[in-house]
């Protein structure tokens, strides 16, 4: 903490905090602006005397009605939702039990394969469609959630793996260790010693692998073509951008409500992702 | 009610010969403190007995069958680890009932025995406590709760007191010794502290890069120490070690090392006789050394240079110097003396050892 004059405070500290917050916060509150302004006010030329970019005084939620009723909003988010959750649910599982087997299993190779399983990690998403798509199109997935939830384990469960094994080993091994003299067989003393223990860290990556599939953008560009079948970030490009023509109020308005998912996760478990991003607590 | 043979063990990782060919025959409820310096090999010989790390070679036994090959959960025993272990996520009651729950225990039995535990120990007002709620000492109750549960065949204790503060340690020494009394279960207790070694022990093993150096009862180790090392390592302050030569003269044997001429005891001559000439390692414990009066004969008396003086209270440690070497006197607190004063010290002649220069065993 920053001592002596209260200026000093002012200047040091809430004044580069404030600027941070702004600046984080700012896109939010220009989404939900434009969410609400009717046309007449979004494309008014900036010389106009009535110009007021950062305010409106006439809200409407026209935008919303028509990014609903218009569009497939409501079956995007249905897609999107779904493929988050399964994508993490298989990323979750697959990368706790690696990342266990990683930390505490001695045997041969284990050093390198956790740094393959990182660099998998590494290789950019952006090269990796390329044979993805032709294995999608082998295996006929194209065109189906499949394609999505199937793919994007092949970044999460890298990414899990190493979340939970760095966990995992600031895990005392006393503790497994007691548990086995106690009477545990190794997968006992794993599911009712390790795993509670690892709440923090299981969540953590959870949170995380849920963003980043909700998120996500090449692959569902690429592997999805008719609009039942897309997912938010998407279908709203795709399909509110016609031409050169952008629908700024429901393209607005479908990624503040497609925003909403994410950050009602993130505050719920805020605290777990905390403690799970700087190691757990001390026996 | 176990014995616990151990017989020729051995453990190698990749590099390092980390336990070598220790042979040790702990016979039923005794206490057996395992002690010597970090890395000496004492923690893996108590993991290895506990199952938790593979036996290199030789053999392990309790009550007469090999556990060698045994999982940890099926060689009924319990351990008490340093850092506690306690499951963070679980009451001390539960903590104390997971392993009865393990195995399958009745409900009623269960609570009957936690609450046994609990008793013994005086922490029934924590069991609904979680671990990080409770002190040091208290987290070492349930440490000790976790294990009398089970009622196991032997105790396993890997440093159990060396996270505590230095009164609390002395109690909970204390309070150890009691409950084994109790319980009377066989025990196998590892530390680096001689004090808690010889307090504990039935018998104590001193150990030194992975080799026993040798095994006996507290006294035993203090009285006739079998090597340099373990001389050196029992009773505190330190013993003394002067390197001298033994020489023949005035029809006797005598310790000469410069600034020193001391006559060899009389229960030792005939076995430095041999030494003649050469060069031995002579022990003088601080607590034999005391300021000389007129009526010490002068052969087992020295001069020596006062460097500090550290009064304890109960006792005063001299650091004095004599010739080169520096020298540790464990004194009354009576005696007068200054830093930098000459100072004529005298020993009892029975409590002198005397170590071969070479091998440093004792002679």
């Amino acid at each position: 903490m920053i001592e002596g004059a209260k200026w000093k405070k002012w200047v040091w500290f809430y004044l580069p905090l404030g600027a941070f917050v702004f600046s984080l916060l700012f896109p939010f509150y220009w989404m939900a602006v434009t969410t609400v302004r009717p046309d007449g006010e979004l494309y008014r030329p900036w010389n106009h005397p009535l110009y007021s970019p950062f305010w409106t005084a006439h809200p409407t939620f026209d935008h919303i009605k028509n990014l609903v009723q218009e569009t497939l909003f409501n079956q995007w988010m249905w897609n999107t939702m779904l493929i988050a959750a399964a994508a993490t649910l298989i990323s979750l599982v697959c990368g706790v039990f690696a990342g266990y087997a990683l930390a505490r299993l001695k045997f041969r190779y284990a050093g390198l394969l956790g740094t393959a399983i990182f660099i998998t990690y590494l290789v950019p998403q952006t090269l990796l469609f390329i044979p993805l798509a032709d294995i999608i199109r082998e295996y006929r997935l194209g065109d189906t959630p499949w394609a999505l939830i199937l793919t994007y384990p092949t970044f999460l469960i890298p990414f899990c793996t190493w979340l939970m094994m760095g966990y995992f080993k600031t895990i005392p091994k006393e503790l497994e260790e007691c548990a086995r003299i106690d009477g545990a067989a190794r997968w006992q003393a794993m599911i009712y010693i390790i795993f509670p223990i690892a709440v923090p860290g299981i969540l953590s990556a959870g949170i995380f692998a849920f963003t980043l599939s909700w998120n996500e953008f090449i692959y569902a560009l690429v592997f999805l073509s008719s609009p039942e079948q897309k997912t938010v970030p998407v279908g709203v490009v795709s399909e509110l951008i016609r031409g050169d023509v952008f629908f700024w109020g429901p393209l607005m308005a479908g990624a503040l409500i497609g925003s909403i998912p994410v950050a009602i996760v993130y505050s719920f478990f805020v605290e777990y992702y905390v403690t799970g991003m700087t190691g757990s607590v001390k026996g | 009610m176990a014995k616990v043979l151990i017989r020729d063990l051995n453990k190698m990782y990749d590099e390092v010969h980390a336990v070598k060919n220790v042979n040790l025959a702990i016979g039923d409820r005794e206490f057996v403190v395992l002690v010597g310096p970090s890395g000496c090999g004492k923690t893996t010989t108590l993991r290895m007995v506990a199952g938790l790390e593979d036996i290199t070679s030789g053999q392990i036994s309790i009550d007469g069958s090999v556990v060698n090959d045994l999982a940890p959960m099926d060689r009924d025993i319990a351990m008490v680890f340093q850092n506690y272990a306690l499951y963070p996520h679980m009451s001390v009651h539960d903590n104390m009932a997971f392993g009865l729950k393990m195995r399958k225990f009745e409900k009623p039995e269960i609570e009957r025995r936690v609450r046994q535990a609990a008793d013994i120990l005086g922490i029934q007002a924590l069991l609904a406590r979680k671990p990080r709620q409770l002190s040091g000492g208290q987290r070492q109750r349930v440490a000790l709760g976790r294990a009398i549960v089970r009622n196991p065949r032997v105790f396993l204790f890997d440093e159990p007191l060396s996270n505590l503060d230095a009164a609390l340690r002395v109690q909970m020494r204390v309070e150890l010794k009691r409950l084994h009394e109790r319980l009377e279960t066989t025990a196998i207790y590892v530390t680096h502290d001689q004090v808690e070694a010889m307090t504990l022990g039935d018998r104590v093993v001193v150990m030194k890069d992975g080799v026993v150096q040798q095994v006996g009862a507290p006294l035993e180790l203090y009285q006739r120490p079998a090597n340099r090392f373990v001389a050196g390592f029992i009773g505190s302050p330190a013993m003394n070690f002067v390197s001298a030569s033994v020489a023949a003269a005035d029809g006797g044997l005598w310790f000469e090392s410069p600034g020193l001429r001391l006559k060899v005891p009389p229960a030792k001559t005939d076995a430095l006789r041999r030494y003649s000439g050469q060069r031995v390692v002579l022990g003088l414990r601080p607590e034999t050394l005391r300021p000389a009066n007129g009526a010490d004969p002068a052969e087992y008396t020295f001069d020596s240079k006062v460097e500090v003086v550290e009064p304890l209270g109960s006792e005063i440690l001299l650091n004095v110097r004599v010739g080169e070497t520096p020298i540790v006197a464990r004194v009354d607190p009576a005696t007068r003396v200054k830093v930098h004063e000459a100072v004529r010290l005298a020993f009892d002649p029975a409590g002198v050892h005397c170590f071969d220069a070479a091998s440093e065993a004792a002679i």
